[in-house]
């Protein structure tokens, strides 16, 4: 009796440590994976990066030299745009679902959204492709932003709504206790409280587009100049580097494990800095 | 309050206010054994009655120094309202009130001592009188309290203008025994002395129905108090003396 | 000699008594649902001008209730819904035609957490002034200084009007959110337990205040604190399932209350 109930006991615990031990592992597995990524790119790429590197236009097979410069002025150009569009809409539908729709409507809203972030990227470029380059025959940064802005808009949403219930329902109250109006509640007191909780969202949806390609490959099409009409074709770091690396070349290569450093630099650096404002504002608040 | 009330949430409470309430039953029942033994003393010569209403004295105080005690207590960590606040400060008054009367016996033992000395040429049935109505107030008094009972109360407070007329009454007399004879000076002064601290008594239990009234009923008595002591105002001339009547204070 | 009964210098509210000449609000017959749920039942209870009134009783009474009909914050949520009057300056505001933000201006409403906006203490204080007036830029400094010297925290901010309210203390944001409410010269000021999150030496500079503050303003108070009730209302209003229970001075109140659940209440035998 007393043996087999030790026995049963003995087996609990080495299962016990057994699993344990094993995710343990998984764990650092992944981390490790992380960082040899990390590591690896950093070592293929550093040797890439000169002044010439980030200022220069791409140079032709043969001609030494050359860079990314047109690519992430590109990079800038079209997220700057498409965080002009998706920002105002991605706030306004994020404060219309939580503080004005119809319960059933918000919940609604709430899954498209869901639905829209879970779309492939390269289908949402097909999508801005059929809309914006199609019918005007020619390429341009604007439909790369549209895609972009797409692929943005979820998770401002997101963000901005549980910014938004974050925001005390007494502080709510005592605006409008204050005499303020349903709308100077919003712009003055909700907004003002919601800002970090939404800038939080908007870092990690330009991080997210940051790394993106696929939508680029048919919108903003990519370009040898400095072109900064976005109405032109035009180009794009990440866009740049896939250019790059399914070339030929070894010196192209190079220059694609160069442009993989300035992007994943820039992505950790976004999320970063997400992670502490976002770390800020809770503090602050609670 | 033991009353139909429902009992507090807090238990302790409850407890410490029920241990307050006997606390100052149990100093009355003191105080009324000692009036008890003091009125022995006087009326039937009864030296050992005398001594014992001394010595109840000190265990009358320390009861009060415990009532003190529990009082301060409860209102500091307990911070009581309306009934229990009328309550305890009800309890540190009358436990005062209590043990003035329980001084008071104790005086009138010692005098009774003294008393017992000399042959007294006339009747102390006017003292038994006023002792016998004193006791009945004191008693009422002390029962209204075990009993919470305003109805009581408002009992003892009339009955008093009874004892302070019997008081006025045997001043007078004694005077006229004092102007009769200077012989009787002595033994008249003492019995003087004690009726006017049976007259006290009486007051400290009106006193005590009073409190215990508001206590109960958070409203005062009203009206004038019904205090009949005149002998202020009295005056008993020589010769001329017997029919000359006291002013009264109040109408 | 014969027992009277003692006179009370505070009676039980007639139903059907003319306005209070002294009110600064008047409740009639005040009836409030929560859907259908009723939470006040007949309520009729004037607030004298200058006076602190305290409301107590146990949670779900309708104490707070009535606290947020009075500035009508019910509006805010669907569904609920007064009946009868409630009179400010003989003007019903639960009447047509009554705009709640102009109402708000004149009954102003501190409450129970401090709730300062994540702004400067500057920028705070003006939030409200800057919602009705327009002011240069020197009336409304020194509407922001005064109302900060109302509150007793002028001295302890002088310095730094910029830096953020969230940096202040607990008791500090609450004088703030004070001082915020009373920026917009209300005639009535309403607190939801405001010092519930409170210290007890904070909560202290809160009574302090709420006493200075009586001199110009009507002030009704909700608290589960029946010392604190006690410590700083002349009247105090016991509720009960949404009903008023009795209405007297603080010192009847908690001294000799005249219903048996104001009693029980107070003396901690409620079940």
């Amino acid at each position: 009796m007393s043996g087999s109930a030790l026995s049963f006991a003995r087996r609990r615990r080495f299962g016990n440590y057994f699993w344990i031990g094993l995710s343990a592992l998984l764990s650092v597995g992944i981390a490790a994976i992380l960082l040899l990524i990390l590591v690896y790119v950093f070592y293929q790429g550093v040797t890439s990066i000169s002044w010439a590197f980030l200022t220069q236009v791409p140079h032709p097979v043969g001609v030494p030299g050359g860079g990314v410069g047109n690519g992430i002025l590109g990079s800038a150009v079209i997220i700057a745009i498409a965080t002009l569009i998706a920002l105002p809409v991605g706030v306004l539908t994020g404060i219309y679902l939580t503080l004005f729709a119809p319960p059933r409507l918000a919940g609604a809203l709430r899954f498209a959204a869901d639905v829209l972030a879970s779309v492939p990227s390269i289908a949402i470029g097909l999508f801005a492709y059929e809309v914006l380059v199609a019918p005007f025959h020619h390429f341009s940064a604007l439909s790369a932003s549209f895609a972009f802005s797409i692929l943005m808009m979820p998770l401002i949403i997101r963000t901005t709504e549980s910014a938004i219930r974050l925001v005390p329902t007494d502080m709510r109250e005592a605006a409008v206790a204050l005499g303020a109006t349903e709308l100077q509640t919003l712009f003055r007191c909700i907004l003002v409280a919601a800002r970090p909780g939404i800038m939080t969202g908007l870092i990690l949806a330009v991080a997210r587009v940051t790394g993106e390609t696929a939508p680029l490959l048919f919108t903003a099409f990519g370009s040898q100049f400095w072109v900064v009409n976005p109405n032109q074709p035009m180009a794009e770091l990440s866009l740049q580097i896939f250019t790059y690396a399914i070339s030929p070349y070894k010196v192209w290569h190079n220059q694609a494990w160069g442009g993989a450093l300035l992007l994943i630099m820039a992505v950790l650096t976004l999320s970063l800095t997400a992670r502490i404002a976002f770390r800020g504002k809770v503090t602050a608040n609670l | 309050m033991p009353d139909s009330e429902s009992p507090h949430i807090v238990k302790s409470f409850e407890q410490q206010l029920a241990r307050l309430h006997d606390k100052v039953v149990e100093m009355g029942g003191a105080v009324e054994n000692q009036l008890t033994e003091a009125a022995g003393a006087v009326l039937e010569k009864d030296t050992d009655a005398a001594m014992r209403a001394v010595e109840a004295d000190p265990r009358v105080d320390e009861i009060e120094r415990e009532i003190e005690q529990m009082v301060i207590r409860l209102l500091a960590l307990r911070q009581p309202l309306a009934a229990d606040l009328r309550q305890i400060v009800a309890a540190l008054k009358i436990s005062t009130d209590l043990e003035r009367i329980g001084d008071y016996a104790a005086n009138v033992a010692k005098r009774s001592i003294v008393l017992n000395q000399f042959n007294l040429p006339y009747s102390l049935a006017g003292l038994a009188n006023m002792v016998v109505r004193v006791q009945d107030n004191l008693k009422l008094a002390i029962d209204a309290i075990g009993e919470n009972d305003a109805e009581k109360a408002v009992e003892v407070w009339r009955s008093d203008e009874m004892v302070d007329d019997i008081y006025n009454a045997i001043f007078r007399e004694l005077i006229t025994y004092m102007m009769e004879d200077p012989r009787n000076i002595t033994p008249c002064t003492h019995l003087l002395f004690i009726a006017k601290n049976l007259e006290r008594i009486g007051d400290h239990a009106t006193n005590v129905a009073e409190t215990l009234h508001y206590a109960v009923v958070g409203e005062v008595i009203l009206g004038n108090r019904p205090k009949g002591d005149t002998s202020a105002y009295a005056v008993v001339r020589h010769r001329e003396g017997e029919n000359d009547r006291g002013q009264a204070e109040h109408g | 000699m014969q027992i009277a009964p003692s006179t009370r210098n505070e009676t039980m509210l007639e139903t059907t008594a003319p306005t209070d000449a002294e009110a600064g609000v008047s409740v009639r017959h005040l009836n409030f649902f929560y859907g259908s749920n009723q939470a006040l039942r007949d309520v009729s209870v004037d607030f004298r001008a200058r006076e602190v009134t305290a409301l107590i009783g146990p949670s779900g009474c309708g104490k707070s209730t009535l606290l947020r009909v009075l500035n009508r914050m019910y509006d805010l949520y669907p569904g609920q819904r007064a009946e009868g009057e409630v009179l400010i300056d003989g003007r019903n505001i639960l009447g047509p035609g009554v705009d709640a933000t102009s109402l708000r201006r004149d009954v102003g409403m501190v409450f129970q957490k401090p709730t300062p906006f994540p702004k400067s203490i500057y920028e705070n204080v003006a939030f409200g002034i800057r919602l009705h007036e327009k002011l240069g830029r020197a009336e409304l400094d020194e509407r922001v200084r005064w109302a900060l010297s109302r509150a007793a925290l002028w001295d302890e901010v002088r310095d730094r009007l910029n830096a953020s309210a969230l940096g202040l203390s607990g008791g500090q944001q609450q004088r703030l959110c004070i001082a915020r409410s009373i920026a917009v010269r209300p005639e009535v000021l309403l607190l939801d337990e405001p010092t519930s999150a409170l210290d007890p030496i904070s909560t202290l500079k809160v009574e302090e205040l709420i006493d200075e503050l009586k001199a110009d303003f009507t002030i009704v108070i909700v608290t589960h604190n029946m010392q604190q009730a006690a410590r700083c209302a002349d009247r105090v209003a016991f509720f009960y399932l949404g009903e008023l229970v009795e209405i007297a001075s603080a010192e009847d109140l908690f001294t000799r209350p005249r219903e048996k659940r104001t009693q029980e209440y107070v003396t901690g035998r409620f079940s």
